[in-house]
């Protein structure tokens, strides 16, 4: 009979070694479940010498084992000897196969060797072990593999790697590295350059490449996959090639399959979702525990914080006051009411209907991304046009909505226990009214990411921000008057629809009579005009389309298609025309918008017939420009190639103006017809960016700039996320003598970005190491003049510009 | 439709237009009014005075002053340009001033001397600013002709492409030569070891590269004799598919090279110009004063 732990951890990163540690240091029966023959198998491979930040900085860490901010070798080092102090018994080599039995009694199955008996198991397995899966047609045919332990394993084989991060990028070059293996080998990147792999990989793939011994295709996505086959998407259409084997490698998210295997439940379906945890982390199977990035937490400082806790409550304490005490208490500080910090996350659970759903454990942490703010009468917690991306729940008291611009006396309350401010979070646009408190106030203020993890988490916070999400726009778009009893009729039928690139929601000629609202993305609307499609309009997020077959019960007069990925909501017609049938002041507004709307596109037609080339010329670089990504935008930098001398003061600029490296790099990008689009950020709606920061660091500024503070770690997942290839990740120059020097003297780079021999010189003379974080335009956030790239341009060449303004009827006229 | 979304702006340049045709002309026509002010003003002078108003009369300090403050904060430009202040102000207007109240200053300038020329100083002083705008005119010949050549020659391919082209295009080379006797190797090692992208500036220019390295060895892999084996015969068939490759890379390359050349190559009469310019007028000044 084996051995029966106490304690059995499964993963030894941050969060598994530090249980472990403290297990061990408290004299407790454990085993710590390594799958590697190493410990901290994700820091283990992060590039040598990588500087790893200890973040955030007022959390106190309570570990029995060390951690700083430095060098990945020396933090590895450090645990490697605590782990070894504190007598952890390690098994590495261990790979869990499955987790079966109960409290008391845990069989873990490992892959090789005998199971191992605990009474409670610790899951810190993180996330990286479970890849991202294709999701084209065929994708599930056997010949699609997710690894590649050994490349000399295939011959003559035709293979497409999908992904084009350092795992896709390596996996290709060892299976094209002996030409003798005679492997037709082709590498697929859905971008035009491989931003996210590190610049040896890049070398070394284009190198092969250029050798002959690889394809390189760009741009291109897997569209269908057969057996021997496979069809990809380029950006000259679709084509077919011969294929025997794939390979993916496009990233990691939590193994759920794994975890509910052992009989874990998670808080929703959405792809994001963690398990569902108690306050002691324990799972909803009894003596398991989940901790670490697993549970939603992927900052080391928290894993080792939880690692300790954990083992505190398996040790049966209870009254274990929270690490992150000190900061609750701080932020909640100076409210009204005297409350302590766990009176204050029950006070705000229960009244804040979206929060009704959360665990005490899950509030606790919503509560370290959220802010509590008291306000006064009559106070303005936002105002209209400000951006915001947050949503604010009212715990107490209530608010007031100035709806009309033009008079603020006419408000719309909202009461206790309800939300405003979605609009933002969902449609990424400026604040549509400006909100007063009505009375004395208590308001939650939960920013976007911390919002859509609350809504994965919990499904009836996704549902209640839907429900006011659809009213409150509806009422936002067409105004008049309108009240939420107005409109349930509308909504009840009404349907959420996410809408692919290029799908068209509404077909020209079609008999249909639906409205359309675009939530979130951007649609365009196009006219078939002699045989071709003509670009007629850009139709941003929060505004509607459809409406001229609804009230003239025509047909479709245009084809109107997503842009980007979007979410549209349909509203039914029959019950929209008894609104308007009830509201003469709707329906004369509608008939007034759909009348301008119509001149417009009499206008393009009258045009085309006259100046067909004009029209071409427009409609062509139109489109352009939304296959740039234009249609996600909210800012865009262009270059008027008939006026740009290649001076880059623009860039020069851009150094000079923030510390020393230019965000902006004018000669790379796509033209078309004298417009370039330089790599340089557009500032998107959503984001890519800040889909997955760790430290929340990327926000939306002030002026709607997306900007990236300095609680930065360095870790690089928005200069792989973006799609545009705008972020990188580098450390400030040391700084400049001043340019009154250089001109006199020639002290100094001069003006610009150092070259990178200066810069090397400089900071070896300056003697301090600084780590590689991620930069990015901030289009020059609080300058008053603006940015810098346009002012500095000496030719009129550098425009910045937002789409709907840029892609307006009155291109063309100018051309 | 845009009101919907909410959109206002901080102060940012959307209007687009360039910097000759700025604000809809208006430093152009400032400096035509004060060229026709001028030039009536002198006639008028002119036809009270016996003698043409020379550049000591009160009309040609009046225009020397203004000439010679003109001057300063004409060359002020090469500061704005370099200092990125935080405030508002466009680079644009600063060179469509520059552009036209510079040519005005032929008229200015001209009126100034009252026609009077000699071997002096003043006169020196006159010639290097007729040279500083001469030089200046052939600046804004080339910035409203050259950018839409030199985008159209470059299509999407970067600076750094083309030499990553060329250096990959060399490693082929090598490759290619393995198989090849000491003759044939000899002849790649050159494509690939003396082939000059640029060279000089006047080259670059002129884009004169009849002495390219790549092409002489184009020549001499043509004039081997017949190689011995199938093998090398087909080494050398796609060695000259590569260097022609190369060529055409060169070829793009150095026609960039050359318009960006003439796109600066003004400047290099410009700007010391504008300092000599800088230099004699400070000599004018001061001896109209001393010697007065």
């Amino acid at each position: 009979m084996s051995e029966v732990f106490k304690i059995a951890i499964i993963g030894s990163g941050p969060a598994g070694m530090s249980a472990a540690a403290h297990a061990a240091r408290k004299g407790l029966s454990h085993v710590l479940l390594e799958k590697t023959d190493h410990l901290s198998d994700t820091i283990y491979r992060y590039q040598k010498g990588k500087h790893v930040m200890a973040t955030p900085s007022v959390l106190v860490l309570r570990s029995d084992c060390e951690f700083d901010a430095g060098k990945r070798e020396k933090i590895l080092e450090q645990w490697d000897a605590d782990v070894k102090a504190a007598g952890v018994n390690v098994r590495f080599n261990a790979d869990v196969k499955a987790i079966t039995g109960d409290q008391g009694d845990f069989t873990i199955e490992l892959t090789k060797g005998a199971p191992i008996r605990a009474e409670n198991v610790i899951l810190a397995i993180g996330t990286q072990g479970n890849p991202n899966l294709m999701r084209c047609e065929g994708a599930n045919l056997p010949h699609v593999q997710y690894q590649l332990d050994d490349p000399g394993e295939y011959t003559d084989e035709h293979i497409f790697v999908v992904g084009s991060g350092d795992a896709g990028i390596e996996n290709a070059l060892g299976l094209a590295a002996d030409a003798a293996q005679g492997n037709t080998v082709t590498i697929l990147n859905r971008s035009a350059d491989f931003a996210r792999a590190k610049k040896a990989n890049v070398d070394a793939l284009m190198a092969t490449r250029d050798a002959g011994r690889m394809t390189v295709m760009t741009e291109t996505t897997p569209s269908l996959v057969e057996p021997g086959w496979i069809t990809v998407d380029t950006p000259q259409g679709s084509s077919r090639h011969r294929c025997d084997r794939i390979i993916a490698r496009m990233g990691a998210s939590p193994p759920r399959k794994f975890v509910e295997s052992c009989g874990i439940a998670f808080a929703s379906d959405s792809p994001g979702a963690f398990p569902t945890l108690s306050p002691t982390f324990e799972t909803t199977k009894p003596g398991i525990y989940v901790i670490g990035a697993l549970a939603g937490y992927p900052l080391i400082k928290h894993c080792m914080n939880q690692g300790y806790d954990v083992v505190e409550f398996i040790m049966g304490v209870t009254d274990l006051e929270p690490a992150d005490e000190p900061l609750l208490k701080e932020k909640l500080a100076g409210l009204p009411g005297n409350r302590k910090v766990s009176e204050w996350l029950a006070f705000l659970r229960e009244n804040v209907e979206i929060l009704n759903g959360l665990s005490p454990l899950q509030m606790r942490e919503f509560l370290l991304d959220s802010d509590v703010r008291a306000y006064k009468a009559d106070e303005a917690i936002f105002i209209r046009n400000a951006p915001g991306s947050s949503v604010f729940g009212i715990a107490s008291g209530s608010v007031k909505v100035e709806v009309d611009p033009s008079n603020p006396n006419i408000t719309v309350p909202i009461g206790k226990g309800s939300i405003f401010g979605e609009v933002g979070l969902i449609s990424g646009r400026k604040r549509g009214a400006t909100i007063r408190a009505a009375e004395p106030t208590i308001c939650i203020e939960i920013p976007r990411m911390a919002a859509l993890k609350l809504m994965a988490q919990v499904p009836e916070a996704r549902d209640t921000v839907n429900r006011i999400t659809s009213e409150r726009q509806v009422l936002q778009i067409f105004k008049s008057g309108l009240t939420p009893a107005d409109i349930q009729e509308v909504l009840a039928g009404a349907e959420v629809m996410e809408v692919r690139p290029g799908q068209a929601i509404i077909n020209e000629g079609d008999v249909s009579d639906d409205l359309y609202i675009i939530r979130s993305g951007s649609m365009i609307v196009e006219k078939n005009l002699g045989g071709k499609p003509v670009f007629m309009s850009y139709v941003p997020a929060g505004s509607y389309s459809g409406e001229m077959a609804m009230i003239e019960r025509s047909p479709r007069v245009a084809t109107v298609k997503a842009a980007i990925r979007s979410t549209v909501v349909k509203l039914p017609a029959e019950p929209f025309r008894r609104l308007l049938s009830r509201k003469p002041e709707l329906r004369k507004r509608m008939e007034e918008e759909m009348h301008a709307r119509k001149e417009i596109n009499a206008f393009i037609e009258s045009q085309k017939e006259e100046f067909g080339g004009a029209v071409d010329m427009y409609s062509s670089v139109a489109n352009f420009l939304i296959k740039q990504g234009i249609g996600e935008a909210t800012d865009v930098l262009l270059i008027d190639e008939s006026l740009c001398v290649g001076c880059d003061n623009c860039e020069k600029a851009c150094a000079d103006s923030h510390d020393g490296i230019s965000r902006l790099n004018r000669e790379a990008g796509t033209t078309f017809a004298n417009i370039h689009v330089p790599t340089s950020c557009r500032h998107c709606e959503h984001p890519h960016c800040m889909s997955d920061c760790p430290p929340n660091a990327i926000r939306r500024g002030p002026d709607g700039e997306v900007f990236i503070s300095d609680t930065c770690i360095g870790c690089g997942n928005c200069q792989r996320a973006c799609p545009y290839g705008v972020i990188q990740m580098d450390k400030p120059p040391p700084k400049k003598p001043p340019l009154w020097e250089w001109m006199l003297f020639g002290k100094g780079p001069g003006p610009g970005q150092p070259s990178y021999e200066w810069r090397k010189k400089a900071t070896k003379a300056e003697g301090a190491e600084s780590p590689k974080l991620a930069i990015k335009c901030d289009m020059c956030s609080g300058k008053p003049g603006g940015p810098a790239c346009v002012r500095a341009c000496p030719t009129g060449a550098a425009i910045r510009v937002t789409p709907d303004a840029f892609l307006s009827v009155a291109r063309v006229d100018r051309r | 439709m845009s009101d919907v979304a909410g959109h206002t702006e901080r102060v940012r340049q959307r209007t687009h237009e360039g910097f000759l045709a700025y604000k809809g002309f208006r430093w152009a026509q400032v400096a035509t009014a004060l060229c026709v002010v001028a030039v009536g003003v002198y006639f008028v002078a002119a036809s009270r005075l016996a003698e043409p108003p020379s550049g000591g009369s009160w009309l040609g300090y009046l225009l020397g002053t203004m000439s010679a403050g003109l001057i300063v904060w004409l060359a002020c430009l090469g500061i704005r340009k370099r200092v990125i202040t935080a405030g508002h102000y466009s680079l644009k207007a600063w060179v469509s001033a520059h552009v036209y109240l510079g040519l005005s200053l032929v008229v200015l300038g001209t009126l100034h001397t009252g026609f009077q020329f000699g071997w002096n100083v003043h006169t020196l002083a006159y010639a290097l600013m007729m040279l500083v705008i001469a030089s200046g005119a052939l600046g804004i010949w080339a910035y409203a002709t050259l950018p839409e050549r030199l985008h159209g020659n470059r299509g999407e391919t970067t600076r750094k492409q083309m030499i990553e082209a060329v250096e990959s295009l060399d490693r082929q080379l090598a490759d290619l030569a393995q198989p090849l006797d000491r003759a044939g190797a000899e002849v790649v090692r050159r494509s690939i070891e003396d082939t000059e992208m640029g060279g000089g500036f006047w080259t670059r220019l002129t884009n004169d590269h009849r002495g390219c390295a790549n092409k002489r060895a184009m020549v001499q892999l043509r004039a081997l004799p017949n190689p011995p084996s199938a093998r090398q015969a087909e080494a050398l068939t796609r060695i000259e598919q590569v260097m022609k490759q190369k060529d055409a890379v060169l070829t793009k390359a150095r026609r960039q090279m050359q318009i960006t050349a003439m796109l600066e190559g003004w400047l290099f009469v410009h700007i010391p110009a504008t300092f000599a310019l800088l230099a004699a007028l400070t000599a004018h000044i001061v001896s109209v004063f001393a010697y007065w």
